[in-house]
């Protein structure tokens, strides 16, 4: 009850899965943004993390994304989502060609027993703030996309999780010999995210 | 030894395996390629540990942590975002702003030459017509196959079949123009040098109906036959029958292999098109298609692979389908499809342009060359007096050959001629260089 004075500083677990959730909703858009996922022209600019963060407005993708970031919010909150993976693929051949890996790790003593964690919000959206401008700043060495992209997001859980009606098992859609980059994390104290982006080798030399 | 009776009972065994039915087969997205890799270059990193790299390290341990697999679940969702829409596709904006305009093409709207093709066989579901890389065009007319040389316009015989093994029901050229295949009445296939004007060897055996199809990939002869079944002949070897492909439920009457060799397009009168892959062919058991598409509402046999553009593949359907569709045959999704008003008899990419040419049924007995992939109408050729039933190409690709039900044979400059000495587009573009410079 002491702690309602420095109520700032106090994270709980629904608290720490909407900051996470919504975190992957920003990555989600950034990324189809800067990656030219999706036409320039289809994202509008708003202020996020104390960055100038680009959402779509085009319909069909803002309703995908709230959807993925609803239920994404929901596993968070049981401590069942291990990784979440937001893969670009070849509009043509399917070839997957970038894959950003966001993995979980889960305070389950907060899960089982409800306890809160102290850690301030301003700090939380500075390790924030570093992951979205590194992501912004990826495609200076990322290789270029040049052909039509689409994306798709994979959700990894805990086994006995019920997949909801709207979802479906699925591959995990794996570069086979890819260059990786890790990027900045951030935490919680209840859910730690770390950001790594592998995408397609393609210059050929063999290091072995 | 009777080779006979070796023949018999390769058909045999091929019987009893057909009715082991408890066959594993191998879902290729759902294995773990590089989990394998991960096994193996584990093992080779702490045999020699120099060989590690940081990236690498990183990478195993991602894998590592991916093939946790057992308390995992991978999840996503069934509606898929929407794929964006473009505006200007990026090859079209790079195409119009390399190259000068073009001088519209002529098209000659009637046949170049026409010959007499009398005892043509008016069956949709054969194969007659073929033009060997070497520019001979081989016909089949009733039980005889001629030869015409289109570079000296001289005509021969090759061979005429029994009436009690024929008629010919179809006629391929291998690829080095020389061989050339023969598929009869009676369920045999004849190899045969055109050469030395010599036959080669039969196979037997393979099938149980008349073999209506036939298509190449190297030392490959793959027959497709009136009984449904597709199969691979390796004709350099005694025991020919390598693969056997099963899904069709009645005669195959298109058959064409990727430009790559990988995949094979089959058609059949059952209203089914085929997507096989070839690394997933296997001698001991029957190989699983990679795709079935039944998109066709009648027989499927005027087939088509893009040679701009792999995975694209045309296809056409009969009489009651009149539709020609383009299939990613990767991904088995159908990318257009057009209705035409008549049966498609067969398709034929141009070699030079963005450009496909189909054949045509009642009631014009036409064939249509379209545009690429806004898919209008550039021309129609007329002449024939009844359904187109077979088209090829000559080796250079500017003249198509077509034979018909009305007994003629009938060349066409439909395709241009080539554009000699373009410069090499491989090289990589300068950045830049589609914009035009100030000097």
């Amino acid at each position: 009850m002491a702690s309602k004075t420095v109520a700032k500083d106090i994270i709980t677990l629904r608290g720490s899965a909407a900051i996470a959730s919504e975190f992957f909703g920003y990555a989600a858009n950034s990324i189809l943004y800067n990656r030219g996922v999706y036409p320039e022209e289809s994202f509008g600019k708003v202020k996020k993390y104390g960055l100038p963060m680009l959402l779509t407005q085009d319909e069909a993708v803002k309703t995908f994304i709230a959807n993925l970031t609803a239920q994404l919010s929901e596993w968070l909150e049981a401590g069942k989502l291990q990784r979440v993976v937001l893969v670009i693929m070849s509009k043509s051949t399917n070839e997957v060609l970038e894959r950003w890996n966001f993995s979980i790790e889960t305070d389950n003593e907060v899960v089982e027993t409800g306890v809160s964690r102290e850690k301030s919000d301003k700090e939380i959206m500075r390790e924030i703030q570093a992951i979205m401008r590194q992501i912004a700043s990826s495609i200076t060495y990322l290789p270029c996309l040049d052909e039509p992209c689409v994306f798709d997001v994979l959700a990894y859980t805990d086994k006995d999780v019920d997949a909801p009606i709207t979802w479906t098992e699925s591959d995990p859609k794996l570069i086979s010999n890819p260059q990786m980059v890790k990027l900045h994390s951030f935490d919680t104290k209840i859910h730690k995210v770390d950001t790594l982006v592998s995408y397609k080798n393609d210059d050929d030399d063999d290091d072995e | 030894m009777n080779p006979r009776s070796a023949f018999q009972e390769i058909g045999l065994t091929r019987k009893s395996s057909k009715e082991n039915l408890d066959r594993f087969i191998p879902n290729r997205s759902a294995m773990d390629f590089d989990y394998a890799h991960y096994m193996l270059t584990e093992k080779k990193g702490k045999e020699n540990p120099a060989s590690s790299s940081p990236s690498k390290e990183a990478y195993q341990k991602q894998l590592r942590e991916v093939f946790n697999m057992n308390r995992t679940r991978i999840l996503a969702f069934k509606n898929k975002p929407p794929t964006p829409v473009e505006f200007m596709p990026q090859e079209y904006a790079s195409v119009q702003q390399s190259k000068p305009v073009k001088p519209r093409r002529h098209i000659p709207q009637t046949s170049e030459r026409t010959l007499d093709a009398p005892d043509l066989l008016d069956d949709y579901y054969l194969n007659l017509l073929d033009w060997g890389s070497s520019n001979v065009l081989a016909i089949a007319l009733g039980t005889t196959v001629y030869l015409w040389d289109a570079s000296t316009g001289s005509t021969s015989e090759l061979v005429t079949v029994d009436d009690d093994k024929g008629p010919v029901t179809s006629v391929n050229w291998a690829p080095d123009g020389r061989h050339i295949a023969v598929g009869l009445n009676d369920s045999e296939v004849q190899l045969w040098d055109s050469a030395s004007n010599k036959q080669l060897r039969t196979l037997k055996g393979a099938h149980r109906a008349r073999v209506g199809s036939l298509a190449w990939n190297n030392h490959i002869l793959t027959t497709g036959s009136m009984d449904g079944k597709i199969v691979n002949n390796d004709v350099r070897i005694r025991d020919h029958v390598v693969e056997t492909y099963r899904g069709h439920q009645q005669e195959v009457c298109g058959l064409k292999w990727s430009a790559s060799g990988q995949q094979l397009a089959s058609g059949g009168n059952d209203n089914i098109l085929h997507i096989w892959d070839r690394s997933m062919a296997s001698s001991n058991s029957a190989t699983q298609y990679l795709h079935r598409l039944e998109d066709h509402t009648a027989a499927v046999k005027a087939l088509a692979w893009c040679p701009f553009q792999g995975n694209l593949l045309a296809s056409g359907g009969g009489g009651g389908d009149r539709c020609i569709k383009f299939w990613n045959t990767h991904t088995g999704a159908c990318l257009n499809s057009v209705d035409t008003g008549s049966q498609v008899c067969s398709l034929m990419w141009s070699k030079n342009e963005r450009e496909l040419l189909s054949s045509h049924g009642f009631t014009e007995n036409q064939l249509t060359l379209w545009k690429y992939p806004s898919m209008v109408k550039m021309a129609e050729l007329t002449g024939h007096t009844s359904r187109v039933l077979f088209m090829a190409q000559s080796p250079d690709g500017c003249t198509v050959a077509s034979a018909a039900g009305d007994e003629t044979l009938r060349f066409w400059n439909v395709f241009g001629t080539p554009e000699v000495a373009k410069p090499a587009p491989k090289a990589a573009p300068e950045p830049f260089a589609h914009v035009n410079r100030i000097r």
